[in-house]
């Protein structure tokens, strides 16, 4: 079965199961003792393992299925809570988000190996068994072993339906097993409507509602065959549940295009079967296995059509939305046709009045079309938030320092593209403020601070931007060893770096070149450039600061557009072309007279505030053709001065028409490498203006 | 084994050609172009065409013929070709002509004409002599596709 429409909703709910994990486990790393939380990991568990194993990826599977076990023992009180365990534990839930990310990029489980982590797991198990059999404690295990005879198995069938599936021999311990365990065994058939289209997507659904309650140990066909619609009207499957067979068969009467559901109770004769002592938990996998044998094959058939499918790369992104705003969109929808309607009345009637009001509504249903659209695009930062707990957590682990994280503003709200480039450079940042800003315990008492450091991580909007800040109480930055650094490195002379003020000395650190050092020890990263940062920060149209004092702390401030599809842009004409320069790029506009500019090896330089600013003449650069009204030879220039970091030049353009709010397009694929133009924008009258990339011309 | 395929005849300096119709999305009257810098040659800009932005090369410019005025006959074909959107101005276009399998003839493999390389295959109509054109040759869309 083409899997690829669940796809979608495979990676979403994975990752969305995993951060709540994630958060779990660090509140569990605090209260042990809270069975609830082992209780909602080992469910979030079983449903990754459900939903890999149908989706054939067996090594999610069987890696949730280990950590199944060592949770089930967990929850029984039969092994305590103990930082190894949670350590192992926050070991699979990496290997489960890896795995995942990997699924997503290439459609394929990546190729590590988690024999090492599966055996950990393992080992876990098998040391419980011997603490428990010292305390003589009567597991199940023993009570299985007690039992040596084997002996046929009668399914006593009390319905008289005819059900072709068969228990096998590792179904058979299973469901012992399980009986003891209080649980059912349910042989049940369901019959499809004649009617049913896509079978074998209602046979996932089936399959689905099944995992939720229970487990499914075998399938009549079986379960690639079902997925590949190899069935009649019905197929059967063994589960093994909590539920009794009414409320199973309720529960599958549910859904729709369902036609029958049969259900029988297996009743194992009384007679124990087993002739040694079998660990559950090898039973389990025994079955599971079996079930994954299946699944196994999906993978296999997509390789095949693997080419294809890497052609097309990742899977596409999407966003949650709440159904409030889709609300919302489809009233103002509503409302735009309405208007629509009345226009066209106006066309008619011709009455100039009419016409005003019904612009003027049109104009503020756009308004808030508008907004509601973005706000459909938006996403909390909570999302990113989330991993930094963890990662917080492992890096003090490490280092052997003490930190406390604050986080706050999780729920301010950016655009999703923004949410998914945001993440890196933060880690970034908090890594920089953790490794090289916190001083150890030691240090820190004696400069008479809490012995804990405190990293502070905030978010909140400010106008048309969102602010992030990453804040610590560490040593802060030593602007003196920055300076002597950035002079021997040759960024700047012994005088230059003089006259530099605090501010400045700090943004030396985003300089290229500046961080890769090595022996500014307490400030620069492993080769994790804040120059990195800053580029990543900028090409999302956003600033980043740094703020720092001395022996109390830094902080750095990143101030990121709400949204990237609309921005602000000052639209010039360059001989009849319009073009739009992005505004958040623009320091001033002003006038030059021809005359003072002069000529420094080819290039054209005017001095202006005391500085020497380079001309970039946009006409020439984006290959303007040339006409008669061309004012090129004019005396005074317009020159809109843009910046890019600490650089400026000066863009020389014809004439301004005035700022406007653009909506960004891309030119699309076909013409890359056209790097000058950032993309296009449709004006008011049809036509196309070219966004001009500052950043791209110096 | 399709025994007739449906063509968009379109004319050139008065020769005609054709295009696959499964490749044409629409053909538009011509709208105000917007001319990209550092493009190649024969890309004559691009259009907004109901909210999307899309390219256009102009044919005669690719196929090195001649250039003259447009007129109100021109049109722009918009064709979609592995997924993506391009517009091409031609002359005219007002045809759709369903060729049977016996009216194409590979093309000869004769040089000399321009962009004899862009066409793959002859088809033949009432004496009329039609071009078929290789989308991905003529668009340089299998460079994109090796990236």
């Amino acid at each position: 079965m083409d899997m690829s429409q669940y796809m979608e909703i495979f990676l979403e709910e994975s990752k969305e199961h995993l951060q709540h994990m994630n958060q779990i486990l660090l509140t569990l790393e605090k209260t042990p003792e809270d069975y609830q939380l082992i209780n909602e990991i080992f469910r979030i568990a079983h449903t990754i393992k459900g939903m890999s194993g149908t989706m054939g990826y067996n090594k999610v599977a069987t890696l949730t299925h280990e950590m199944e076990n060592v949770l089930h023992l967990v929850r029984n009180k039969e092994i305590p809570v103990t930082s190894i365990i949670i350590d192992v534990i926050f070991e699979c839930f990496d290997a489960l988000e890896n795995q995942i990310t990997s699924i997503e990029a290439n459609g394929v489980e990546s190729s590590s190996d988690y024999t090492g982590l599966v055996n950990k797991l393992i080992q876990i198990i098998n040391t419980k068994g011997s603490g428990t059999n010292k305390s003589g404690k009567a597991t199940k295990k023993s009570s299985g072993a007690a039992s040596i005879e084997e002996v046929e198995t009668i399914v006593q069938s009390n319905t008289g339906a005819e059900f072709n599936l068969e228990v096998a021999q590792a179904q058979e311990h299973v469901i012992m097993k399980a009986n003891e365990m209080d649980l059912n065994a349910i042989l049940v058939k369901v019959v499809l409507q004649d009617t049913c289209m896509l079978k074998a997507a209602r046979a996932f659904i089936v399959f689905n509602t099944l995992e939720q309650f229970g487990e499914v140990i075998g399938s009549y066909p079986i379960a690639e065959e079902i997925e590949d619609e190899q069935f009649e009207n019905s197929f059967e499957v063994l589960y093994i549940t909590r539920l009794d067979e009414k409320t199973v068969e309720n529960e599958l009467m549910n859904i729709s295009e369902i036609a029958r559901v049969i259900t029988e109770l297996v009743i194992l004769s009384d007679k124990p079967l087993v002739d040694k002592e079998i660990d559950l938990s090898e039973i389990n996998e025994e079955a599971d296995e079996d079930a994954f044998d299946n699944a196994d094959k999906a993978p296999k058939s997509d390789k095949k059509e693997g080419k294809e499918k890497n052609e097309k790369g990742k899977t596409a992104k999407t966003v949650r939305v709440d159904i409030d705003r889709l609300d919302n969109l489809m009233n103002l929808v509503s409302e735009l046709i309405i208007i629509k309607t009345r226009l066209e009345d106006n066309g008619s009637t011709n009455s100039k009045q009419n016409m005003g009001e019904a612009i003027e509504y049109l104009e503020r249903i756009t308004t808030s079309l508008h907004d509601a659209v973005m706000k459909v695009r938006m996403v909390p930062v909570e999302r990113t938030f989330n991993r930094f707990p963890r990662m917080v957590r492992d890096l003090s682990k490490d280092l052997g320092k003490s930190i406390k994280l604050l986080m706050s503003g999780e729920e301010t709200e950016v655009d999703r593209t923004v949410i998914d480039e945001i993440g890196d450079p933060l880690i970034h940042l908090i890594r920089n403020s953790i490794d090289h800003g916190i001083e150890s315990p030691e240090e820190r008492t004696k400069a008479g601070k809490p012995e804990f450091g405190t990293v502070a991580l905030r978010a909140y909007p400010d106008g048309n931007t969102v602010v992030i800040e990453v804040e610590d109480d560490g040593a802060g930055i030593n602007t003196e060893k920055v300076l002597s650094k950035a002079i021997s490195k040759g960024l700047l002379t012994q005088k230059e770096g003089e006259m530099l003020t605090q501010q400045e000395i700090g943004n030396l650190l985003f300089r290229a070149g500046f961080s890769t050092v090595d022996i500014v020890t307490d400030l620069s990263g492993r080769g994790v450039g804040l120059d990195v940062v800053k580029s990543k920060i900028e090409s999302l149209n956003g600033t980043v600061e740094i703020k720092s004092t001395l022996g109390q702390g830094s902080k750095f401030t990143i101030r990121l557009p709400l949204t990237l599809a609309i921005i602000q842009a000052l639209m010039v004409n360059l001989n009849r072309e319009k073009y739009a320069l992005p505004l958040n790029n623009i320091k001033e506009i002003t006038t030059i007279h021809s005359k003072s500019i002069s000529l420094v090896q080819n290039q054209e330089v005017v001095l202006y505030r005391n500085k020497t600013l380079p001309l970039i003449r946009l006409n020439t650069v984006l290959q303007v053709p040339y006409h008669e009204d061309s004012k090129l030879n004019k005396e005074d220039l317009i020159v809109v001065v843009v910046k890019k970091g600490d650089v400026e030049a000066g863009l020389v353009v014809d004439s301004l028409i005035g700022q406007q709010e653009i909506v960004i397009k891309s030119l699309g694929k076909y013409l890359t490498g056209v790097k000058v133009i950032a993309g296009a924008t449709i004006l008011g009258n049809g036509g196309v203006a070219l966004i001009v990339d500052p950043n791209q011309l110096f | 084994m399709i025994q007739s395929t449906e063509y968009v005849i379109f004319k050139l300096n008065n020769e005609h050609y054709g295009i696959n119709i499964r490749n044409v999305e629409n053909i538009e009257k011509l709208i105000p172009i917007t001319r990209v810098p550092y493009s190649e040659k024969f890309v004559e800009g691009v259009v907004n065409l109901r909210g999307v932005i899309i390219p256009v090369v102009d044919l005669r410019k690719r196929f090195a013929i001649p250039m003259s005025e447009l007129t109100d006959e021109s049109r722009i074909i918009i064709v979609n070709i592995s997924e993506l959107k391009v517009g091409m101005i031609v002359d005219s276009s007002s045809e759709v002509l369903k060729l049977e399998r016996e009216d194409i003839d590979v093309a000869p493999s004769v040089r000399g004409n321009a962009g004899t390389d862009y066409i793959r295959e002859i088809g033949k109509n009432d004496g009329r002599i039609i071009m078929l054109i290789d989308l991905h040759k003529v668009l340089g869309v299998e460079e994109f596709a090796e990236e």
